[in-house]
Parts: structure tokens; sequence; C-alpha cells
């Protein structure tokens, strides 16, 4: 059988060449866009300016805000520059150097597009945050009165420093201890059977219970338990919970990750008459870690955060704090202030984790 | 009695009996090949041998000492026979130095500087001793499967179990791993291995297993398997074999 026969010209004849996308649609669409971005920023500049009763540092933000407004702009000038010469090569019949300009202008409007859209959504949220603030009961006088953050800043600071250690001590113990439930429940042979259910019943149970719920129990219930349990304090109380829930959590990330790795490793381990526990604590479990950190830092974000439930057991963290101050300010903006400092300390954490996980794949992809 | 004694093996995984009965003798200093088609039950039996499957029923012997069964000391019978993967399972995580040390230090209670010397010697003999602090991701198909050697061999092992050690390899990379299984053969190590390079069993092996369906369905030496099989399937697996340009 000869190929002439397989394939025929006439079965796959040469296409015509296609012609160059038009412009124009998208041109229009970031103009559009461009100038509804604008004229909404402008509002919202002129709406920050009289909430702060024309002040000069908002006067600024406002003028920095809208000039941002304007860069889409640029783009979009750009596009339409390229939609004219498209339609000029066009005319000289010079199709491939027609679809490059169309190519290039199509690209510079979306790009235009992208920041006037982006422009829209922050002009849409300053102006839901500034609604009402001729009023005085708006979002901004609510949640963002820099004088109410003036005053509880004092104590906001101490106080947030306990979910801080809260939640180091928390994760540090969630680390261990999540870890011994995975092993648990992954143990092999009729003799593992009755701790491996064990393990699954406790993540179960504790994946089940919501965590305020076990905050409770834990902070309230164990100083009844003995008489010399009262001694301890709520706060480590309050670690102890935090640590049981997220445990249950980070025993199945665990999990997860020892079941990755491929069965060749244990052969490989074991073949060197390793032993089982040989096996997981010297070549499992270290890539297993390796593998769910991303997923482990997630859990971590998580438990950081949750340590503001303990306010609900008279600790007095940060959301405690912030509450007593809305009590006495009559405004929400100390609760506001907490929530700045939960975000300010996770993103380092984030972008920590990246790091890790970019030198451990340099490391071993350079030797 | 002899070294190696494989009596009426059989495995199954589930409802599949990979292993129907084999028996095998191998004496110390021994070569022996195992041949077929994929499937047919090479591997599985090279894992029997040092237990990463457990037999269903049989025995194999290693020096005299029964090591299928209950209440074998698993970890003490690894030591003393070396397995090669088709993958060559270096740990990503460790270096090619403590890939190679990591058994000796903590199975064979040796010192880490001892550990370490003598790996040294080991990888320059393979010549991967620049690459000791190399990461097994960054070295070739060819270099782990010289490491994953090397890693067996620094238990020192009384057998070794190569399993298609050269199977996944590019083909340009074949002959710097089987130049070390060459020596090893002439050092007066006993091996066992499962391979499809023809060529390479035939100069190597003192005995030729060919299997068919997890049953020897013909052994003897290199060349009366190669130059004149008995058995019809013998010469249809021959056959094809060369069609495909392997022999």
């Amino acid at each position: 059988m000869s190929s002439s026969s397989l394939i025929r010209s006439d079965v796959q004849p040469s296409p015509a060449p296609s012609p160059p996308q038009p412009v124009l649609p998208l041109t229009v669409a970031a103009v559009v866009a461009s100038v509804i971005g604008i004229a909404l920023m402008v509002l919202a500049a002129v709406e920050l300016r009289n909430f702060n009763h024309h002040g000069v540092v908002s006067t600024i933000i406002g003028v920095v805000l809208v000039l941002l407004t304007l860069y889409p702009l640029w783009p979009t000038l750009r596009s339409i520059g390229a939609g004219r010469e498209r339609a000029r090569l066009l005319q000289d019949g010079k199709l491939v150097a027609a679809r490059r300009s169309a190519a290039r202008g199509r690209e510079d409007a979306q790009i235009g597009m992208g920041y006037a859209v982006a422009s829209v959504v922050v002009a849409l949220l300053l102006l839901m945050v500034l609604a009402n603030s001729a009023h005085g009961n708006g979002i901004a006088h609510t949640f963002f009165s820099s004088s109410a953050w003036r005053q509880s800043f004092s104590q906001m600071l101490p106080a947030f420093w306990i979910n801080i250690w809260v939640a180091l001590i928390a994760q540090v113990l969630v680390l261990i201890f999540g870890l011994l439930l995975a092993v648990m429940r992954m143990l092999p042979g009729r003799a593992g059977a009755p701790l491996r259910r064990i393990a699954i019943v406790y993540c179960d149970v504790f994946r089940a219970v919501p965590a305020i719920v076990v905050i409770y129990l834990i902070v309230f219930g164990v100083p009844l338990a003995a008489p010399g349990l009262t001694k301890i304090s709520p706060t480590l109380l309050g670690v102890l919970a935090l640590t049981l829930t997220y445990s249950a959590y980070v025993a199945e990330v665990y999990r997860a990750g020892l079941q990755s790795i491929h069965p060749s490793q244990t052969a490989a381990a074991r073949s060197l008459g390793l032993s089982y526990f040989q096996t997981l604590r010297t070549v499992l479990v270290p890539q297993a870690v390796r593998r769910v950190i991303p997923p482990l830092l997630n859990d971590f974000i998580s438990l950081q955060k949750d340590t503001a439930l303990l306010s609900i057991a008279a600790i007095g963290e940060a959301l405690l704090t912030a509450t007593i101050w809305q009590a006495k300010l009559f405004n929400l903006s100390p609760v506001t202030l907490a929530a700045f400092f939960f975000i300010i300390i996770t993103i380092p954490q984030a972008r920590f984790v990246d790091y890790l996980i970019n030198r451990d794949a340099s490391k071993r992809a350079g030797g | 009695m002899s070294f190696l004694e494989i009596s009426d093996v059989h495995k199954s995984f589930g409802h599949n009996e990979v292993l129907k009965g084999v028996s095998l003798t191998v004496e110390r200093h021994e070569v022996v090949c195992l041949i077929g088609a994929s499937g047919s039950g090479k591997s599985t039996l090279l894992r029997c041998v040092n237990q990463l499957e457990q037999v269903n029923s049989g025995e194999i012997h290693i020096d005299g000492d029964t090591v299928t069964g209950a209440g074998v000391d698993l970890n003490r019978l690894r030591r003393d026979v070396g397995i090669v993967f088709q993958s060559y399972n270096l740990f990503p995580h460790m270096s090619v130095m403590d890939n190679v040390t990591l058994a000796p230090i903590r199975v064979g209670g040796v010192s880490k500087r001892e550990a370490q010397e003598k790996a040294m010697v080991l990888l320059e003999s393979v010549g991967m001793g620049i690459k000791a602090k190399a990461f097994p991701d960054s070295l070739s198909g060819g270099q782990q499967q010289r490491v994953a050697i090397v890693r067996a061999l620094a238990m020192e092992p009384r057998v070794m179990l190569l399993d298609e050690i050269t199977a996944a390899l590019d083909p340009e990379l074949v002959g710097d791993v089987l130049e070390i299984v060459r020596e090893l053969a002439h050092e007066g190590l006993t091996m066992m291995l499962a391979t499809h390079e023809m060529g390479f069993a035939k100069e190597v092996s003192s005995q030729v297993c060919f299997l068919d369906q997890g049953a020897i369905c013909e052994h003897g030496s290199a060349q009366q398997i190669f130059e004149e099989p008995r058995e019809e399937r013998t010469q249809q697996f021959l056959s094809r074999v060369v069609k495909s340009g392997r022999l």
C-alpha cells in the first residue's frame, strides 16, 4: 500500500489564507470601559474628599486614584493606531503584516479593558464604602473611622500578640499530633487495626464538630475534670482546643501526602533492609511533608484566624478587645483593625511558603 | 545444597495467578537470566526472592535457610539480597551520597564517615563520584541507575536481583549500566536478572530461564537456549525478538 492512496490532495485542499481579525469592536469596548472607570473614580474621589472634610491627604489620594484610572487609555489609544495600520496594510494587500497589526491592536485593547474593569471595581467598592457618609452613618463612618483606630490601637496590638502566639504554639503542636494521627491511621496489619480505627473516629469527630463548640467544651469542660486543672489558664486550653480541631484536618493532609508517594519508594527502602518505621521516617514522611506544604499552610492560615474564636471563651485576644472598644465607642472600626492585623501577618507566610517550594525545586534540579 | 533454591513457588494477585509453580536453583557465583514476554512473571519471581511479594505456596531457601513464610526476619534477609528496579526508585529528597549511605548507616550500623568513604569508592568505580552531592532529579536515567546499583551494593548483598534495569533507559545509556553488571558478574557476584537485552543475557549468563505464563518453560545454558531452543514457545519468542532487532 503506497502512501499516495492514503492521502490525496483533493481530500485536503489548500485553505485560503485567513484574513486579519477585527480590532474595532475591542477598541470601542476598551474606550467605553475606560470612560466608565474614570467617571466612577472621579465620583469616588469627590466623595472621599467630602468625607474627610476636604483634607489634604484625601485630596492627594483622590487625585492619585483618578490619575491611575487614566492608565487604561494608553493601551486603548495604541490599539486605535494598530487598527488604522491594519486597514492600511490590508488595502496594500500585505496580509501577514495586517494580521500582525491586528493581533497587536487586539491585545492592546484587551489590556486596556483589563485595567479599566479593575478601576471600575475599585471605584465601585470605594463608592459603596463612602455611601451615606453625608448622613454620618455609612460604612466609612462605622468601619473605617481613623479616630476609633487611634484610640483602640494601643490595646489592640498587645491583644493581637495573644492571637499570634496562640497560633504559633497550636501550629507546632498540630504538626506533631497531626502526623501522629496520620501514621496511626496508616498502621499495617491486624495488630494495627484498633489504633487505625481510633484515628479514623478521631478525625471524623473533630472535623465534624464546629471549632467553636470544641472551644466551649475544652475551655469550660477541662477545669471541671479535676480540681488541679482549674489552675490552667483559659488561653492554654484554647490552644489545646484549636490543636485538637486542626490536628484532624492536618492528619488528613499528611495522609494524602503519604499516600501520594509511589509504592516503589517503599519497595526500594524495604528492599534495602529498612524497617517499616525507618522507611516512614527517612523516606516517606520527608517526601510527603514537602508535597503537602501548600495545603498545610492553608490550614495554618485558617487556624490563625480561628484564634479569634477564643473571644467567646473570654480570652482577651484581638477580637474580644475590639468588641469591648466597639461597645465603648459605638463604632465597629476596631473590628476592622483586627482584620487588618490578620491580613498583615498572613501575607508574609504565603510568600515564605512560595519561597520554600521554589528553593526546594531549584535545589533538586540544580544539584 | 544449592545457594538459592526456589521450589514450586505459586503467587497470585487476587484471581490472577502470576507464578504457577516455579522451581529453580542457583549456585554461588552464578548469573541467571530470566527472559520472557512482559507479564510472564519475571519481576514477580524476583520480588518473591526478597519477599517484597509473599508467596502463596512453595518455599525459597537462601544458603540453607528458609526465607518464605512467617517468622522470617525480612529486614535481615533484605540486607543479604539486593534488588535494583527498572525505574531506579532513588529517593528524590536525598543526595546521591545519602541515597547510598542510608541503609549502611541505619541498618548496617556503620558509622557515617565509614559509610561515606565506602560509598565514594563504589561511586567512583561506576564513574559517579563527581555526582555524589547531586540530587537524583538532576541525573540522567543511566546515571540514576548506576547510583541505584551502587546503593544496593553498599549493603554487600550475597545475591543481586536486577529487575529489567535497562528497560527504561535511552538506548545510548544502556551500555554503561550493562558494563557494570558485566564487571559484577566477572567478580563472581551471584545475580538473577530479568532482562530484555538478549545479547547481554547470552554473554553473561551461566543459566537462562525462559518464563511463559508464570512457569519456567525451558531452562538451560545460554548457548542451548539461544542456539537450539527445544520448546516451541521458546522458539516463537526468540524469533519475535530477532524480528524486532533485539538479538
